[in-house]
């Protein structure tokens, strides 16, 4: 379980988050959204810590992050695996090495052990037969599988994705989605994912935080988001008509 | 100036909160590789033809029959040890070495690399740049060395071939009133112009920000900044130490 509270940062007197609370749970899906530059991936890189915020504090499983010594935010960082949005594949390293690369860092593994470790993680989201490949050999969905591959190698408690459907086909888009709620049940984990996609939303929203504007306007799931009574977040939900007369019973 | 400043705080964050001693060990090896495979045959090519192009010249300015033939040679090792080896081929380190390094930078920055580093809770300006330096450290003084070879040896080459003057009084010239402070102070330049050229070329690229065209002009400016610096520093060191 993560925790956030009263988070704020401000870029050059322009304020991009205005203190945000909320709680993100274990073993759920859940989102962060809101349409284009209102802060979502700032406020996800202030929760994992390449942003420090201006106010407010981050609890991991109740363990102060932002406050925290050096061995306790490192001690936090090795539970902590992200997907970023164009994968962030190390170019340099073929596909093995970059899925790889976090156990060579954070563990003292022999290599064998880290071999079948890295061959389960690439089989658990359906890449077999790749390991030396290097990322620019292979498609955009692929590398978005091998950063989830890579992001949850060291068995991680905490899961980021930052727009993991962007660039994708919408089929793909569903079928990585879907991968990723698997593996938040699965391993039991507590995964945030930032998306502006109206798919996710509804295929793996189990727990929902909207932003407008740098504020939470909204927090919810995916089976009340239709009813929200929020004027914003029915103007990014119903973008299109089909889905307005939707909620006006014209259909 | 506030450039400069975040250089210095650049350079500090390079020392604190490293890696293990064999991560680094791996990664400057890899880092050498890559510098001396990216490198050595456009130095040898440049500096042979110096050289060459070095003793064709001073012969034609040498007309006086007093002046004798093997001044040419010794002129072309002056040349080639104080300013031509370090400086010239520091020029061209910037611009193969140097733009390669800031490009790679900018390009993990700008993808997310630098941040995916960041989150496993690895000092990436270390990680990165550190190996960089100190493969520059330790290949530049070296590719020196080869071109100051190459030069000499180019030199010979045109010498002779074209019967400027002789193999012995070429050689003759090589080693007369050879003066050895001259190699340290050509060996304390190069080390001087890697950690320049490496460090300020890392600097440009580890700070780009926007996406693949912000990555090409970090590396023209890491070319340029870096050349400016060296020739700056050239200067100084001319100054201080001759
Ligand atoms: N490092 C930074 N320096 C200055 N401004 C920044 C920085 N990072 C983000 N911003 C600004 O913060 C605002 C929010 O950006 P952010 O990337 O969080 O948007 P977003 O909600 O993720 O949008 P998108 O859906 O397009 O990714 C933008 O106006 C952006 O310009
Ligand atoms: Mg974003």
């Amino acid at each position: 379980m993560i925790k956030i509270n009263n988070i704020s940062k401000s870029f050059a007197d322009k304020i991009i988050l205005n203190g945000i609370d909320g709680e993100f749970d274990k073993g759920k899906t859940n989102l962060i959204i809101g349409s284009s530059g209102t802060g979502k991936s700032v406020l996800l890189k202030c929760i994992v810590g390449l942003l420090h915020p201006d106010t407010g504090n981050v609890f991991y499983d109740f363990r102060n992050f932002t406050e925290a010594d050096k061995d306790m935010k490192s001690e936090i960082r090795r539970e902590i695996g992200m997907l970023f949005q164009g994968g962030a594949l190390f170019d340099s390293k073929n596909v093995e090495e970059n899925v790889m690369f976090p156990l060579d860092i954070l563990t003292k593994m022999p290599k064998s052990e880290k071999i079948d470790r890295v061959n389960f993680c690439l089989k658990r989201v359906g890449l077999e037969g790749v390991n030396k490949k290097m990322p620019s050999e292979i498609s955009g969905g692929m590398k978005k599988r091998v950063g989830i591959a890579r992001a949850i190698v060291n068995n991680p408690n905490y899961l980021f994705c930052d727009e993991p459907n962007s660039g994708l086909d919408p089929q793909t888009s569903i079928v990585i989605d879907e991968l990723i709620m698997e593996i938040t049940h699965e391993f039991d984990i507590t995964t945030i994912v930032v998306t502006h996609d109206m798919n996710s939303v509804m295929g793996i929203g189990e727990k929902i935080m909207f932003l407008s504007k740098g504020d939470k306007l909204w927090e919810g799931s995916n089976h009340d988001i239709m009813n929200s009574g929020v004027k914003e977040l029915d103007d990014f939900v119903f973008t299109n008509k089909i889905m307005k007369n939707l909620k006006h019973g014209t259909v | 100036m506030k450039g400069f400043g975040r250089y210095m705080i650049f350079l500090g964050s390079l020392v604190v909160r490293r890696e293990t001693f064999k991560t680094y060990y791996h990664l400057t090896l890899e880092e050498c590789i890559q510098i001396g495979i990216k490198s050595i045959l456009l130095f040898m090519l440049v500096s042979t033809f110096m050289g060459a192009v070095t003793t064709l010249q001073t012969a034609a300015n040498l007309v006086s029959p007093l002046v004798p033939k093997f001044v040419v040679s010794q002129v072309v090792r002056e040349m080639t040890v104080l300013e031509l080896a370090p400086t010239i081929m520091a020029i061209i380190y910037a611009g193969k070495v140097g733009s390669s390094m800031s490009g790679g930078l900018g390009t993990m920055r700008i993808t997310e690399q630098i941040d995916a580093l960041e989150v496993m809770g690895i000092n990436s300006a270390s990680y990165l740049v550190l190996p960089k330096i100190v493969a520059s450290l330790m290949m530049f003084p070296l590719l020196v060395i080869v071109a100051a070879v190459c030069s000499m040896m180019g030199g010979y080459l045109a010498g002779t071939l074209t019967e400027i003057l002789t193999p012995t009084e070429y050689i003759y010239g090589i080693r007369y009133a050879f003066n050895e402070y001259f190699i340290t102070f050509a060996l304390i330049k190069s080390i001087v112009f890697a950690f320049l050229i490496s460090s300020i070329s890392s600097f440009r690229g580890y700070y780009t920000q926007g996406g693949a065209l912000e990555v090409g002009i970090s590396s023209t400016h890491a070319v340029t900044t870096s050349i400016i610096a060296v020739l700056i520093a050239d200067y100084l060191l001319a100054y201080l130490l001759l």
